[in-house]
């Protein structure tokens, strides 16, 4: 019997998604504007920006000298080349660094100064910033538990946070989870033993961009032995035109800690591209856990490849200690170009690093993405399932490493990417790197590429689904190991998002 | 209920033709059966009534209580009640049993006008449907197929009949493949939903099947073409000399 309810629950969830995917009918559900009054820097980048925008987060000066240095260095780099996407250059004197609402100048104090337009904003994207029990957009859900479950928020509209829920309710159990400008403020010695540890400034032409001009976004410790008694979430929102979003996010996770943590993305139709460069650091101590999941849905551009974000982003994890676990889950379905590799450091014996990934690119999407796996410490494992579905005139590229040092001696990695393949104009690409400098380390490497089979959607039409249907219910299949790590909000959301972004690009 | 008229087909890739004037008309409650060796176009058949592309209609025609089916989508076909039980079930990985039972139950019965039925009733009936079929819990939750031996394949084909409750229900060699308990537990489960609103196409190469379903109408098809119609005892007939005989009295 318990067997059966366990299927309820799960039917339970596809049901609601096919019917969200019916009521959506395939279109970009979040690119409306915020119609609010903003305050710019002026555009381009220089030396008196990155002053500014550390003058804005009132930053002590080792914060301001930290910036400039990555800035002298990114002067003398060039963007890198080697991704399997194309796009018009970008003019990086054009962009606005710095963005925010007008409102947020006088930094409200509590959830309840915010300016109401901001938190309908969220609203509207099904975020609510006030503190309550559950996600918006899952509620009547089946498979929602009863009791519902606290998810803290962090939400982020250009430049800034504009607010942070349940900090209280976190600090009793020693967490700290704020804006990241907050946390140089509040708790410098962190923030200054931590940050560019794990990416260091002069990393990437993007995260040395970033390192120059981050202006906020996230900051998370978890003290040790504590299990954080909530999932923990920022939501990105771009707004305002030409502006880029540059946010930097920094987790600890302490020996013995764990923590959830889940990140979301979205922004308005735009003709004009808009660049979204992102750094993500994770530490992860001896014993921690730490699992980040992200459902990237930035706007993609029209079918004709017109507009959309372009996202370069960083993101790494650093188990520093024995037995340190790191789990990456993203569902990529948005941004016109995506480049992005979150990777792990196994530094630690016996750590591991895990990586799920879907990535779906339809019209012109274009998307290079993977992970890095880096065995360093002994007994280290890793495992990467990586799931790329192309459609309309789309190019997914799934780039990996795995690298097996010599000292990490009887490490394993297991790495399963397939591709999917819609219609005869898109494409999928498989390049993984594998280095092994020890001879008592093992790597496994699958790849698979294949089309919606035909015989599937016949056999789901002769049993009355519409085309559409039977190919979302296919491709669903076909992601439910990625879906199946995520944490079940997200999950839900992810389903409806593959199914959108395939909506129509059938055959 | 199924009328069949002069109905020819041929390939799209290759210029081949299959079926060469196909006559067959099956009234409600009735059961038939095609016997008929191998390449005589009987799957074909099946094929084009259900809607596989890679077909060519180049003659004929065919109708579901009165409606024209060749002009309908597959989805739209199965909608108005036809059903085939595959020869091969396809496999859909990751994609649970039950959630597929369950989407195409509420496809069919949004396509109808009906309302969606609930989670709850859904659970009540697949389990009731299930257990007659010997279906146990786990094979529900399993992906569609996968990983399923060629006894439960048929056997989940038949429990998807019974749960779709369709008015023409063709079985393309359903029996092939499995061994006589098998067989037996799926003609029991086709037994089960024969009633006077329902009607049975049962293509098989064996007579074996036509003893557990009993037909009303026996035809033997050969090279495209329904070359002989009678009732059990033609079954029988093949059974104990082949097709040899039939098809030298034919020509």
């Amino acid at each position: 019997m318990a067997a059966l309810d366990d299927v309820t629950v799960k039917d339970g969830v596809e049901e609601e998604t096919v019917e969200a995917v019916k009521s959506l009918a395939g279109k970009y559900k979040y690119g409306w504007e915020t119609d609010i009054e903003m305050e710019y820097a002026p555009k381009g980048v220089s030396t008196d920006i990155v002053r500014l925008i550390s003058g804005k987060n009132e930053e002590p000066e080792w914060m301001t000298d930290w910036r400039l240095a990555a800035f002298a260095r990114w002067e003398q780099m060039d963007e890198p080349t080697w991704a399997m996407v194309s796009y018009p250059e970008i003019d990086f004197q054009d962009i606005y660094y710095y963005a925010r609402p007008k409102s947020m100048e006088v930094k409200p104090k509590s959830l309840d100064e915010v300016d109401p337009k901001l938190l309908a904003t969220y609203e509207k994207l099904g975020i609510p910033l006030k503190e309550q029990m559950i996600l918006a957009g899952v509620e009547g859900a089946e498979a929602a538990p009863a009791e519902g479950r606290k998810v803290a928020v962090d939400a982020v509209f250009d430049s800034v946070s504009v607010g942070t829920t349940f900090q209280e309710e976190l600090k009793k159990a020693g967490v700290i989870f704020c804006s990241i400008s907050e946390a140089i403020r509040e708790h410098p010695e962190l923030v200054k033993k931590y940050l560019g540890t794990v990416v260091p400034a002069s990393d990437n032409f993007y995260a040395t961009l970033n390192s120059a001009v981050f202006s906020d976004g996230s900051f998370v410790y978890v003290p040790p032995g504590v299990r954080c008694p909530m999932e923990l979430s920022t939501y990105f929102r771009i707004n305002a035109e030409n502006t880029g979003q540059f946010e930097r996010t920094l987790i600890i996770a302490d020996k013995g800690s764990y923590v959830s943590y889940l990140e979301g993305c979205t922004a308005p139709k735009r003709d004009v591209a808009q660049l979204h460069a992102a750094v993500v650091e994770i530490i992860v101590e001896e014993d921690a856990e730490v699992k980040y999941s992200t459902v990237q849905n930035w706007y993609p551009g029209d079918e004709n490849g017109v507009g959309g974000i372009y996202n370069f982003v960083t993101k790494r994890a650093d188990c520093r200690g024995d037995r340190a676990k790191v789990m990456w889950t993203q569902v990529e379905t948005g941004s016109a170009v995506t480049w992005k590799y979150p990777s792990c450091i196994l530094r630690g014996d016996d750590s591991q690093g895990e990586f799920y990934s879907i990535a779906i690119a339809n019209n012109m999407q274009q998307a290079d993405t993977g992970t890095k796996m880096v065995h360093l410490g002994r007994n280290t494992k890793s495992r990467i399932v990586s799931k790329g579905i192309s459609a309309g005139k789309a190019q997914n590229t799934y780039r990996g490493l795995v690298s097996m040092h010599p000292k990490a001696k009887d490490s394993r990695n297991y790495t399963q990417c397939d591709s999917l393949l819609i219609g005869d104009k898109c494409g999928a690409h498989t390049v993984p790197y594998i280095e092994v400098k020890n001879n008592s380390s093992r790597v496994e490497h699958e790849a698979t590429t294949s089309k919606v089979d035909d015989e599937q959607l016949f056999y789901c039409r002769s049993r009355g689904m519409g085309e559409e249907e039977a190919v979302a219910l296919v491709v669903n299949g076909f992601v439910k190991d990625v879906l199946q790590a995520l944490p079940m909000e997200f999950a839900l959301e992810a389903q409806q998002l593959v199914a959108i972004s395939l909506e129509g690009s059938v055959g | 209920m199924l009328k069949i008229k002069n109905l020819h087909v041929k390939l799209e890739e290759e210029d081949k033709q299959i079926l060469k004037g196909v006559d067959l008309t099956v009234g409600a409650g009735e059961v038939h059966a095609i016997m008929g060796p191998n390449g005589s176009g009987k799957s074909t058949m099946s094929y084009v009534l259900s809607g596989r592309d890679g077909y060519a209609v180049t003659g004929g025609g065919a109708s579901l209580d009165g409606a024209d089916l060749l002009e309908m989508e597959p989805e739209e076909r199965a909608a108005a009640g036809l059903f085939l039980a595959f020869q091969y079930p396809v496999e859909i990985p990751g994609v649970g049993n039950m959630t597929f039972l369950r989407t195409a139950v509420n496809a069919q019965r949004k396509a109808r006008g009906q309302d969606e039925m609930s989670a709850a009733d859904f659970l009540k009936l697949v389990r009731a449907k299930a257990r007659t079929l010997k279906i146990d819990a786990d094979m529900l939750k399993r992906p569609v197929n996968v990983g399923f031996s060629g006894g439960e394949k048929k056997r989940n084909e038949i429990l998807q009949m019974a749960m779709l409750e369709p008015k023409m229900c063709i079985l393309d060699e359903t029996d092939s493949g499995l061994d006589v308990d098998a067989m037996k537990l799926v003609a029991e489960g086709v037994n089960a939903l024969r009633d006077a609103g329902r009607s049975f196409l049962v293509i098989t190469h064996y007579q074996r099947l036509l003893d557990h379903i009993k037909p009303d109408v026996v035809h033997i098809m050969a090279d495209g073409r329904i070359i002989r119609s009678g009732g059990p005892e033609l079954a029988l007939e093949v059974e104990q000399n082949g097709y040899a005989d039939i098809l030298s009295e034919v020509a």
